[in-house]
């Protein structure tokens, strides 16, 4: 409350008309309130739906709408790593391939559960993360892009080595039992990976969430738009994008882990290149720097492809080319910029 | 709380130093002293050295000799983005607002260094991560208040006039409570009346909040108006210090300035 009246002290001082102008403008705060309750509606309603979905649905729409929740956790990690704090990544497939792996060997060398399978998944990928994150301190833009480039082109090939085929099964890959689901719950298997899924993944956007609102989530935005003004506030910027790298590929790796969980396998020509490009395709129709766009990302990258083989077998590649290059033309900034235009001309008329 | 120019030690002091980029001298052996609650204008033609000064102060340049001393203590062995938490802030030539952000969020962002949180405690909101928070919307609200802010507050910084980007750059410096305000040419791209009113208002900063200003600038009137002392620099060395109107009539200065025989 003193405060307060210290800065009615300071208008007296200061001009007038300004601090009127100012009173004036206060009545808009409720017409932001009804946004964010709007918001909130829609956030609740889609839960619900989200929870009811796989009564009404077949077991593979199910795993589908389960896979397309698990990119949506890698490329949340993505947009936390471009979107937000400004660093370009061509190598979250190494990532996502690292926590696949954690997971399979851990669940049928180790014998763990494959519940406890995620947060190591995703500590392991953290550590790396970081440490790739300080030596690509030194680059930015482009220059980054290819040295992550280079990590995605690595990672086949190094699961594929034979002193460490031991653990990974060299080419062939390690197949994993699918888990039950507990308690006794009367769901299947694909049913309760699905919630289980449902529940990390809404777990790890509310982390993205709370973050992005913070002050830690505000050093990464201040970092991506003017990383000199940023140390001059006192960010160290070393150390946070670094951690923007680490903190991504840990979301990246959960995803893997569930990934292979799902899937119930992991191979090493699944984790390519053409999966990170996925993931950044995902992150750019999603909306860079808006995160619930990566739910629709994720099930872009999931069933554009098959959309464009079911029109053109010999031609899916250009068919999805087509649709990409569509969907760029209808939304530029993605489906974060389409939902922003429609809400302001709802809202202009 | 000393304030005045009481106790013997200055707030800044630059001794001596001397910058080189591949044999391009660009300051040569500059010293000043500037003492607490003063604001010192910094002033001198184009390519004189005072944005490399500048740079110097808040540490993205490391002089090739001399030496930088705040409260006694020299800052050369920082890094620079310490120097915002021992009390050193700035706001810079042409605005460097973080521009997709709102005004908001960049005077949150200025609180930065005198808060902590980290990634853990922040992602899940920890009663830590609450209080910093609350913290840092306190500080500022009460800035957006003092610096007539609050009708433009959830605004992108992108779309507002100059003038009012200059004064969410000042109120995002003021949010780390600086001891010294480093303002770099904050009159480039006002008009009459906006420079009139930014000198009110630096005057007025240093007044309510006990903060020491150095000053860099080109425009004269600003200068000369509000500093209690002024350093000229031209061609990287320092040809008058002392007060506005006796600096004003300073012949080298007048040289400098209009060209004289160098142009």
């Amino acid at each position: 409350m003193s405060a307060h009246e210290e800065t009615v002290v300071h208008h007296d001082i200061g001009e007038s008309p300004e601090g009127a102008e100012r009173l004036i403008a206060k009545p808009a705060a409720p017409e932001a309130k009804a946004g964010l309750q709007l918001r909130h509606f829609v956030f609740v309603a889609l839960l619900v739906l989200a929870f009811v979905l796989p009564a009404f649905t077949k077991n593979f729409v199910v795993f589908q709408l389960t896979q397309t929740m698990v990119y949506a956790i890698a490329i949340v990690g993505l947009n936390l790593l471009t979107g937000f704090n400004g660093q370009f990544s061509l190598g979250h497939s190494a990532f996502y391939a690292v926590g696949a792996y954690t997971a399979a060997i851990l669940m049928e060398q180790a014998g763990l559960s494959y519940v406890w399978t995620l947060p190591v998944a995703g500590i392991i990928c953290f550590i790396l993360g970081f440490l790739f994150g300080l030596p690509a301190l030194r680059l930015e833009g482009v220059y980054l892009a290819l040295a992550t480039f280079a990590l995605a082109a690595a990672t086949p090939q190094i699961l594929k080595l034979s002193p460490l085929e031991h653990w990974t099964g060299g080419v062939q890959g390690i197949v994993i039992t699918k888990p039950d689901a507990p308690f006794g719950l009367p769901l299947n298997q694909d049913q309760w990976l699905y919630y289980f899924t449902l529940i990390v993944g809404l777990i790890l956007y509310l982390a993205a969430r709370n973050l992005v609102t913070s002050r830690t989530g505000r050093a990464l935005m201040a970092i991506r738009d003017n990383p000199i003004a940023a140390r001059s506030m006192g960010v160290n910027t070393s150390l946070y994008k670094a951690s923007a790298f680490g903190l991504s590929a840990f979301y990246t790796g959960v995803a893997g882990a569930l990934g292979a969980i799902i899937v119930q396998f992991v191979a090493p020509d699944s984790f390519t290149l053409t999966l990170s490009i996925g993931f950044l395709v995902g992150l750019v129709v999603g909306g860079v720097g808006w995160l619930p766009g990566a739910l629709f990302g994720g099930a872009f990258l999931l069933f554009v492809p098959n959309i464009a083989e079911n029109v053109s077998k010999g031609l899916s590649g250009a068919v999805y080319g087509l649709l990409l290059i569509a969907i760029i033309y209808v939304m530029p900034s993605g489906l974060a910029g389409f939902l922003q235009l429609i809400v302001s001309k709802v809202r202009g008329k | 709380m000393s304030s005045g120019s009481g106790d013997g030690v200055p707030l800044l002091e630059v001794r001596d130093v001397a910058v080189r980029f591949d044999g391009i001298v660009a300051l040569d052996g500059v010293s000043f002293k500037l003492p607490k609650g003063q604001i010192l204008g910094l002033i001198g033609p184009n390519g004189a050295g005072k944005t490399t000064m500048f740079n110097c102060l808040s540490r993205l340049y490391t002089p090739t000799s001399g030496d930088v001393l705040f409260e006694g203590k020299s800052i050369l062995g920082r890094p620079a983005y310490e120097m915002a938490a021992i009390g050193i802030g700035r706001t810079f030539q042409n605005v460097a607002l973080f521009s997709r952000l709102t005004v908001r969020e960049n005077v949150l962002i200025g609180g930065h260094s005198h808060t902590t949180s980290n990634f853990f405690g922040d992602s899940l909101r920890l009663p830590s991560a609450r209080r910093t928070e609350a913290q840092l919307e306190k500080t500022a609200n009460e800035l957006m208040d003092y610096l007539h802010l609050g009708d433009v507050a959830d605004r992108p910084v992108a779309g507002l006039p100059f003038g009012t980007q200059k004064r969410v750059e000042l109120a995002r410096a003021l949010a780390a409570s600086p001891k010294l305000l480093l303002l770099d040419e904050p009159a480039g791209g006002l008009n009459h009346d906006e420079v009139h009113e930014l000198g009110r208002l630096v005057k007025q900063i240093r007044d309510d909040r006990d903060v020491t200003v150095l000053l860099v600038e080109h425009h004269m009137g600003l200068v000369m108006s509000i500093s209690e002392n002024v350093v000229a620099l031209n061609f990287g060395k320092k040809i008058a210090e002392g007060a506005p109107d006796v600096v004003r009539k300073d012949p080298e200065l007048i040289r400098a300035y209009l060209g004289g025989e160098a142009a």
